[in-house]
């Protein structure tokens, strides 16, 4: 457990009396290709809300690299090397595709830089990749809002890669897509999923094989299982709680 | 020009024409026809509601662009008229025993200005005594809106207060600071507010020479801020500002700090409305807390809302036309002409959201779809 970047251990969190996630221990490591799956409400997007900053945990750590993310408030997270992709696509709807991925870009990220930003050619080149790695080279100066559903999740994971975080948090990244959009979308976090750590929440069990090095089943807030894929299948409280029906 | 084919004029030209002119012809109507136009009087309305143009162009920027709707630019706009007068009032004292005092301070016999000797003060209050300069007036009347506008919207801010809890304390506070003035009479000069200037570092006020300067530096200071607006709002920072209007929770998912970002705007929007009162004061001579309060706030908004509120040059052209609608209806419907200037905000809102900035830019876009 040496390449270990984010160990998150005996976290709890109750909103109002009820544990959304109870004790939780969870470890990603190095590279990894790590699914979260689960029933409604076994506290997966809790989960990764905890991580990146966006619920405060009531108890337990939550240690990326040598940080103790707990402590920290969402910029903050985002700029150590954390990247949060939601649910719902979140995406800047009033702006251009362009504008968008160059927001995202980690430089100058204060007041004064803003003002003063210029687009030098580092970012130029990079706005040509990852527009190219999310299918929306064409659609650069099309505003976000005008995508289709589909083309604003791929805008998220590409706000995501000009961030060019260490840790990769994807809330159902396939959710609302075609089949032919899943399998583009599969092959996309193959590449980018390359020489970084992720965590992927999905529902959609073909895709969580196409993908996963590693699965872990949460259940009521409580580690259900972990391993491969197949371990994971073929465990019998998982089929019981989730699969099975 | 040539384009005659369809027997009409070219409907995709003008409005986009008028998009790209339009700092230009402000800057013609205000330098050329307007002095040429119009006499002493009416230029010197005209030049009121330019002061309160910065203030409204200071609104394009923090709500159409930031998302903060302040009901309290009055606030700031009070703070530079104010200095301005602290300034005007001392020298008119300072003057006293020479000609060109105040026939009042001289019959007082006392440098304290008039106000503050009918109040029986003896002396004059600490914070008064740095106005005696013009430099330090000056930087005043640019750094003093900011550095009371930072903190109080980035406390705000932090804690996540915005939307429409944060304008209803901006109204409190232009309303606690107009009481203020009014309760403090001895400094303040109270109801009446500060007026009867004479010279501004040694230039008559009321020479018809001394009205057209002022009136000019007006203008340049005023497209001077138009230009600063604009210069923001196509930076990186003004897309962020867009971003933190629309999505505030994501953008701090891109590693910002929304609060910084909003409390920098909302400063440049003061500082903006601190210029407007100090040329204000200069201009009509007076600064009273009748222009700090909820009142003029609030009118200061419907400008920039009549002339889009995410174009800075359309704040200035939005506040000229209430201006002249104002006078205009005032002259004519003398008993109820506040309604029209209502009804005018009524269907500026419902009908023009994004006001004569936005009409054009609607023209353009149907133009630009129609195939030629």
């Amino acid at each position: 457990m040496s390449d270990v970047i984010l160990a998150v251990e005996d976290l709890t969190v109750s909103f109002d009396g009820f544990k959304a996630v109870d004790g939780l221990n969870f470890y990603v490591e190095k590279d990894e290709l790590h699914v979260v799956i689960g029933p409604n409400g076994a506290g997966k997007t809790t989960l990764l809300d905890m991580i990146c900053g966006k619920t405060k945990p009531s108890s337990g750590s939550i240690r990326f690299k040598d940080l103790d993310l707990t402590g920290m408030i969402e910029y903050q997270i985002t700029r150590a090397g954390v990247g949060r992709k939601f649910q719902t696509p979140s995406v800047y709807e009033d702006l251009s595709v362009e504008d968008n991925l160059e927001i995202s870009y980690p430089k100058q990220r204060n007041v004064l830089g803003s003002l003063f930003f210029r687009r030098d050619r580092d970012l130029r080149e990079k706005l040509q990749s990852v527009s190219d790695a999310v299918y929306l080279r064409e659609s650069l100066p099309v505003k976000a809002g005008f995508l289709s559903h589909g083309q604003k999740q791929w805008l998220e994971i590409g706000m995501l890669l000009m961030q060019d975080p260490e840790l990769l948090l994807l809330d159902e990244p396939v959710a609302g897509m075609s089949q032919r959009e899943r399998e583009l979308t599969a092959e996309l976090l193959g590449r980018i999923s390359r020489g970084r750590s992720t965590v992927v929440i999905e529902h959609d069990m073909g895709f969580v094989r196409s993908i996963a090095h590693k699965v872990t089943v949460l259940h009521q807030g409580k580690k259900l299982a972990e391993g491969s894929m197949e371990q994971v299948q073929n465990d019998p409280r998982v089929i019981d709680v989730y699969l099975g029906h | 020009m040539s384009d005659t084919t369809l027997g009409a004029p070219a409907p995709a030209q003008s409005p986009d024409l008028l998009v790209r002119l339009a700092v230009p012809l402000l800057a013609l109507l205000l330098v050329l026809v307007f002095p040429l136009a119009l006499d002493i009087f009416r230029l010197g309305l005209v030049a009121k509601y330019l002061s309160l143009a910065f203030c409204a162009v200071g609104i394009v920027l923090c709500w159409g662009y930031g998302g903060i709707l302040s009901l309290g630019q009055g606030i700031f706009f009070g703070l530079g008229s104010y200095c301005m007068a602290m300034f005007l009032k001392l020298e008119g004292a300072g003057a006293a025993d020479s000609s060109s005092g105040t026939a009042l301070s001289a019959f007082y016999g006392s440098k304290l200005p008039d106000f503050m000797v009918w109040n029986s003060l003896e002396k004059l209050p600490w914070w008064w005594e740095p106005f005696h300069s013009v430099w330090f007036t000056l930087a005043a009347v640019l750094i003093l809106p900011a550095l009371v506008a930072f903190p109080l919207a980035y406390a705000n801010f932090r804690k996540r207060v915005g939307g429409v809890y944060f304008s209803i304390i901006t109204l409190a506070f232009a309303s606690i600071l107009s009481i203020m003035i009014i309760g403090q009479q001895g400094y303040t000069g109270g109801i009446n507010g500060i007026t009867d200037f004479k010279t501004f570092v040694g230039f008559d006020l009321d020479a018809p020479r001394a009205k057209y300067v002022l009136y000019f530096v007006t203008v340049a200071l005023l497209i001077g801020c138009v230009l600063v607006a604009r210069f923001i709002v196509r930076s990186r920072l003004g897309r962020i500002l867009v971003a933190i209007r629309d999505r505030e929770d994501r953008v701090r998912f891109s590693g910002y700090d929304p609060a910084l970002f909003k409390a920098f705007i909302f400063a440049c929007a003061a500082v903006f409305s601190g210029i407007g009162g100090a040329m204000f004061t200069l201009q009509v001579g007076l600064a009273s807390p009748s222009l700090v309060g909820i009142v003029p706030s609030i009118e200061m908004v419907i400008c920039a809302a009549v002339g889009g509120r995410l174009s800075p040059v359309g704040a200035v052209y939005g506040t000229l036309l209430v201006g002249f609608a104002k006078i205009f209806f005032s002259e004519n419907f003398v008993d109820f002409w506040l309604y029209f200037i209502g009804a005018l905000f009524i269907i500026v809102v419902m009908f023009l959201p994004t006001g004569l900035a936005g009409l054009l830019e609607r023209l353009r876009g149907a133009a630009g779809r129609t195939p030629s």
